[in-house]
């Protein structure tokens, strides 16, 4: 399988503040990768240096097995890019933003082949209306037409489902599982609505402060092999303190709640140690959803609020 | 990069704002022609009065087509660098600020070439908005005023001259003088394509545009012998009006004109040199600086 995306210790600096840190990763041919972290993670800054929006100040990028600095040019007529909003030309019609950006993309327009973009994202009747009258979810699906009409192998969508309604983003995810398996697409996609990357992703990475927590397929991140445990106690302090003199310190979670990350098998061992160590239980429970794993992963306590939806 | 450029004309040609200028011009030239129509007379009275014992002229016949032309282009050529800072202030800034800027940048075109397309777009509505002046201000007027011979006044130093220029010798003059204007004018779509980069929305670039014009036309007008040989050479401004010497004929030793001259080509020449060196600077710079700027917006 190819390698389409490789990055290489990529940094991005402004000022004295490191937004994006020593990050690592690489996406397969066929991929729906998952790009996660919270605000402020780094996701829009490296998504941007992959398009080559901002400059990194250290680090290289490979698109397609090319260095994306020497073969700009050649490596972006096989990118198509929702970033953040799909601003559009107000002013002007669906039909010719869509033409302008297919143009752009160094392709042969014909009508046809627009008339067709505008059909897939439902906005055919609309093709003559200014994008100024557009609601947000429309201009998002235009955005993803002029996204894809120039036919990319690798699609880059930074929260492609903001603003659209459960009809849309559900709209959206089957139009990338198209792309992906019908397709044949390379699909890098960040966005805040985790479990809809729990239903389409095959891999994923979660970005904490710039830098990479963890990467990998999310099958086996989700794997119940990688339950969340959460235990309440009378005396959660004593506990942290007799996990942290035992086998299971290495699965314990920062912050105050007393989480660990472990194989769900393991949890009646567990729950026998933390008895025999005179620990009150009140409750044990598990999940293993994606949200809970990156809250798991990522969050201090009160730090949760961008992932209240 | 044709097809850039097209699809560049193409956004401007469907925006409101470009229009303004269009109708901004006809306006101030309609204004000029009727008030002229209406009460040339006076004006020349008062051009004339300090002549009026050793010039004789048909004061009427005076008041035509060309002459209106060349009362039009020395009160409108001031006032263009704000409409063509309406566009090409808004080249960059404008993209950023509806957010297209960076769906542009993740395209396969290289940032060389949108600033030099960008450039392309915005000089070529300079050229449009001459034409336009030149349709409006001179053809216009010939067919309101009719043709004759073309009055010039001229303050030089302490003096005041007149010069006459015959209707044979006119419509050369002012096909150089739009092509001088055009390239002065490019200075300006340049300066402000610059400033455009800097700014997410074009009211900053347009607000800085028209403040360095001012202040360097202020600096261009002082007379301090300090300024005149350090600093005004070194301003755009202090050529942005160097198309009236295409209107400053040659005379001979007994001060009659000479058909088909000018009085001095040479500073013409070097006036253009310096302005296209500008225009040079201007744009190596808003490609040097774009090319290092990370899109944010």
């Amino acid at each position: 399988m190819s390698l389409i995306i490789e990055v290489n210790h990529l940094s991005k600096k402004f000022g004295d503040i490191l937004a994006v840190n020593d990050l690592s990763f690489t996406v397969n041919q066929g991929d729906i990768y998952g790009f996660l972290g919270q605000n402020g993670a780094g996701k829009s800054t490296t998504i941007r240096m992959l398009l080559t929006l901002i400059h990194p100040t250290a680090g290289n990028i490979k698109l397609f097995g090319k260095d994306l600095s020497a073969n700009r040019s050649a490596i972006l007529q096989q990118v198509g890019a929702v970033i953040e909003k799909p601003d559009l030309y107000k002013y002007l019609s669906a039909y010719d933003n869509l033409s302008i950006f297919a143009k752009m993309s160094g392709i042969k327009v014909t009508r046809q082949l627009l008339m067709q973009q505008l059909q897939m994202v439902g906005l055919e009747d609309r093709a003559k209306d200014t994008v100024r009258t557009f609601s947000q979810g429309m201009k998002q699906r235009l955005g993803i037409a002029v996204a894809l009409v120039h036919n990319p192998a690798l699609i880059i969508l930074d929260e492609p489902t903001n603003g659209l309604d459960p009809q849309g983003i559900a709209d959206i995810r089957n139009l990338i599982l198209r792309l992906s398996k019908e397709m044949g697409k390379t699909v890098l996609i960040s966005s805040h609505l985790l479990s809809e990357i729990e239903l389409i992703a095959t891999r994923m990475i979660i970005l904490h402060k710039g830098k990479k927590m963890v990467e990998g397929n999310v099958a086996t991140l989700l794997d119940p092999a990688h339950t969340l445990i959460e235990i309440e106690t009378l005396d959660n302090t004593t506990a942290k303190h007799l996990l942290a003199q035992s086998q299971w310190a290495a699965f314990v979670q920062p912050g105050n709640q007393l989480q660990l990350m472990m194989d769900k098998i393991k949890v009646p061992q567990l729950i026998n140690f933390l008895v025999s160590g005179g620990v009150q239980l009140l409750s044990v429970n598990s999940s293993h959803s994606l949200e809970n794993y990156f809250l798991s992963l990522t969050t201090q306590s009160g730090n949760v609020d961008a992932f209240a939806n | 990069m044709w097809t850039l450029l097209q699809i560049e004309l193409f956004k401007i040609s469907k925006r409101p704002r470009t229009y303004i200028a269009f109708a901004a011009v006809a306006a101030i030239v309609f204004i000029f022609q009727f008030a002229f129509k209406a009460d040339g007379q006076s004006y020349m009275d008062l051009m004339l009065q300090s002549v009026k014992d050793t010039f004789t002229f048909d004061r009427v016949q005076a008041i035509n087509g060309y002459f209106m032309c060349y009362i039009i282009l020395n009160t409108l050529l001031i006032q263009v660098p704000i409409l063509i800072a309406l566009i090409a202030a808004d080249s960059i800034s404008g993209e950023a600020n509806m957010g297209t800027l960076r769906l542009l940048i993740s395209k396969p075109i290289s940032r060389t070439q949108l600033i030099l397309v960008k450039f392309a777009a915005a000089t070529i509505f300079t050229i449009f908005l001459l034409l336009w002046m030149a349709v409006t201000a001179l053809f216009m007027s010939l067919l309101i005023f009719g043709t004759g011979d073309m009055l010039v006044f001229r303050s030089k130093g302490d003096e005041s001259q007149i010069l006459l220029i015959t209707k044979d010798d006119i419509m050369w003059r002012y096909l150089a003088a739009f092509a001088y204007a055009t390239v002065a004018l490019t200075v300006i779509a340049a300066l402000s394509l610059l400033l455009s980069i800097f700014a997410e929305n074009s009211i900053g670039p347009i607000i800085a545009t028209v403040c360095i014009v001012i202040v360097c036309t202020i600096i261009s007008n002082i007379n301090v012998p300090i300024i005149d040989k350090n600093v005004k050479p070194f301003l755009f401004t202090s050529y942005l009006v160097g198309w009236k010497g295409f209107f400053y004929i040659g005379t001979d030793a007994d001060g009659k004109t000479i058909r088909g001259s000018l009085e001095n080509w040479p500073a013409i020449r070097k006036s253009l040199l310096i302005l296209i060196a500008h225009i040079f600077i201007l744009v190596t710079a808003a490609v040097v600086v774009f090319k290092k700027k990370d899109i944010l917006s």
